[in-house]
C-alpha cells in the first residue's frame, strides 16, 4: 500500500467505505493487473494533493472477490467513487492523471 | 523537467517494441534519445499478453511485459532518457519540432520518431460501451479472471480472437468464438488449437447487434449475416477482438494519414511527409502487425533519423524554419 492509500477489504467495506462521510474513491486492483500497478503512483499523488475531500483506497480483487462481484465489476483497474453508501461514479481502465482529475472534478471542489 | 532552451536531437513518442528499439539505435548513435513511453500505457500492446512465442530468440518463448522490460532496460543501458508519461500536444512543421508533456513541459528536438502503435477497435455499440467493465472487455489476459464458469463470447477471425478464446477457456465454462464469416483468418497454429479445444464454440456467420443487460451484462443479440434472422446468445461475457485502429489522432492535422489513420510512410524507409519526423511500428503498419516487424521499423527510424541528422549537420546553410 502506498503512504496516502489504505487498503480496505470485504469485511470493512461497509465500515471504511459506505459509510464514510468523506466521498470515497476505491481503487479495485490486482498484483497481476499491469495498468493497476501503472496508475497506482497516480492515486497516491491525488490522494495526497486532496486528502481533505476524498479518500483513496485500494480493494485487492484476488484476496477480497465478493465486493467486485457485488458491484458487477469485470475489469481492474476499476476505480469506484463511493458518496453515502451509494456507487456514484465508475471509471474503468488506467488514465493518465490529467483525464483522471477531470473525471473526478466534481468531488475535489 | 521541461527544458525549452534545449533542442535535442531526437524524441520519441511511444514505448512497445517499436518506440524501445528505435530508443536503442538511436542511443547506441549517441543521439540520446528523449523517449515518452506513456503514463498508463508504457511498454504497449505486448503489456497485455502473457506467452510470447514468435519473437525470434526466445525459443521456450517470453511473457509480454518481460520481453518489454528486457527492451527497456536494452535502451537505458545505451542511454536512453525514458519518461514515463505522455505527449499531448505536438508541432511537427517546423525544422524544430515541438512536443508537450502531460505535465504541461515543452520539449524540442531536431527529429520525431512516432511510434504511438494502435488501440483496440470497439464494435461501436452504445451498449457495448455502457457495459464496458461490467461485461464487455477487450482484453482477456486482463479481465478473463472475473468470468470464471460462465459462459463467455469472442468477437473476432483473426489470431487475437482465437488468442482470446484459447485463454479465456483457463476460467469459463464454454467460449463461444462469433464471426462474421463461416471461415476464420487466423493463423493455421491457432485455428487448430482453437478447432481442438473443446470448451470452445463457433457461431458462424453471425455478427453482434447488441449486448444486453442493467448493471452487468446477461446476454447478446446477434445477426446472421446470411439469412438476417436475429437470436440471442445467453452470455455473460463479451471479449471483442476485431482489430485495432491506429493512435495517430495527436498528430492527424500534421502528418499525412491513410484512409484509415494509419500514418503513411515512404517505403521502405519510415519518412512521412514532414521532414526529420519518422513512423513506425502499428501506427504504419496494419498489414503484419508483429512485435518483431515493429522492432524492426522502430530500428529503420532511428537509422533514417540518424542520417537526417547527419544530413542536417553537413548542409552547407542551415536549414530555417520558413
Amino acid at each position: 500500500m502506498g503512504a496516502n492509500t489504505a487498503p480496505v477489504t470485504d469485511a470493512s467495506f461497509d465500515a471504511d467505505v459506505l459509510k464514510s462521510d468523506k466521498p470515497v474513491l476505491v481503487d479495485f486492483w490486482a498484483e497481476w493487473c499491469g495498468p493497476c500497478r501503472a496508475v497506482a503512483p497516480i492515486l497516491e499523488e491525488i490522494a495526497a494533493e486532496n486528502s481533505a475531500k476524498l479518500t483513496i483506497v485500494k480493494l485487492n480483487v484476488d484476496e477480497n472477490p465478493r465486493t467486485s462481484a457485488s458491484y458487477g465489476i469485470t475489469s481492474i483497474p476499476t476505480m469506484g467513487v463511493f458518496k453515502g453508501g451509494e456507487l456514484v461514479k465508475q471509471i474503468v481502465g488506467a488514465r493518465p492523471k490529467a483525464a483522471l482529475l477531470k473525471d473526478l472534478a466534481d468531488f475535489l471542489v | 523537467m521541461s527544458s525549452t532552451d534545449d533542442v535535442r536531437d531526437v524524441i520519441i513518442i511511444g514505448s512497445g517494441p517499436a518506440g524501445y528499439t528505435a530508443a536503442v539505435y538511436a542511443a547506441r548513435a549517441s543521439l540520446r534519445p528523449l523517449v515518452f513511453e506513456g503514463s498508463v500505457t508504457a511498454g504497449g500492446a505486448l503489456m497485455n499478453t502473457t506467452d510470447v512465442e514468435n519473437f525470434p530468440g526466445f525459443p521456450e518463448g517470453i511473457m509480454g511485459p518481460d520481453l518489454m522490460d528486457h527492451l527497456r532496460q536494452q535502451a537505458e543501458r545505451f542511454g536512453a532518457e525514458l519518461v514515463a508519461d505522455d505527449i499531448v500536444e505536438v508541432d511537427l512543421t517546423g525544422d524544430v519540432k515541438v512536443v508537450t508533456d502531460g505535465s504541461g513541459g515543452v520539449h524540442r528536438a531536431r527529429s520525431v520518431i512516432i511510434a504511438t502503435g494502435s488501440k483496440y477497435r470497439e464494435i461501436g455499440l452504445p451498449n457495448e460501451k455502457r457495459l464496458s467493465g461490467h461485461g464487455v472487455s477487450w482484453c482477456a489476459t486482463c479481465d478473463g479472471f472475473f468470468f470464471r464458469d460462465q459462459d463467455i463470447a469472442v468477437v473476432g477471425g483473426g489470431d487475437s480472437a482465437l488468442e482470446e478464446a484459447t485463454f479465456l477457456t483457463k476460467f469459463g465454462k464454454t467460449v463461444t468464438l462469433v464471426h462474421r464469416r463461416d471461415a476464420l483468418r487466423a493463423s493455421k497454429i491457432m485455428q487448430d488449437r482453437a478447432f481442438a479445444n473443446d470448451k470452445i464454440r463457433f457461431a458462424w456467420d453471425a455478427e453482434v447487434v447488441d449486448v444486453l443487460g442493467g448493471d452487468r451484462m446477461t446476454g447478446l443479440r446477434v445477426r446472421s449475416t446470411r439469412t438476417g434472422e436475429e437470436s440471442e446468445l445467453g452470455v455473460t461475457g463479451l471479449f471483442v477482438a476485431i482489430g485495432h485502429d491506429p493512435r495517430s489522432e495527436l498528430f492527424a492535422d500534421q502528418v499525412d494519414l491513410d484512409e484509415n489513420g494509419y500514418v503513411v510512410v515512404d517505403h521502405p524507409s519510415t519518412r512521412t511527409n514532414l521532414a526529420g519526423v519518422f513512423a513506425c511500428g502499428d501506427v504504419v503498419d496494419h498489414h503484419y502487425r508483429q512485435a518483431v516487424t515493429a522492432a524492426g521499423t522502430g530500428c529503420a527510424a532511428a537509422l533514417d533519423a540518424e542520417r537526417y541528422l547527419a544530413d542536417l549537420a553537413a548542409a552547407p546553410v542551415p536549414a530555417l524554419a520558413h
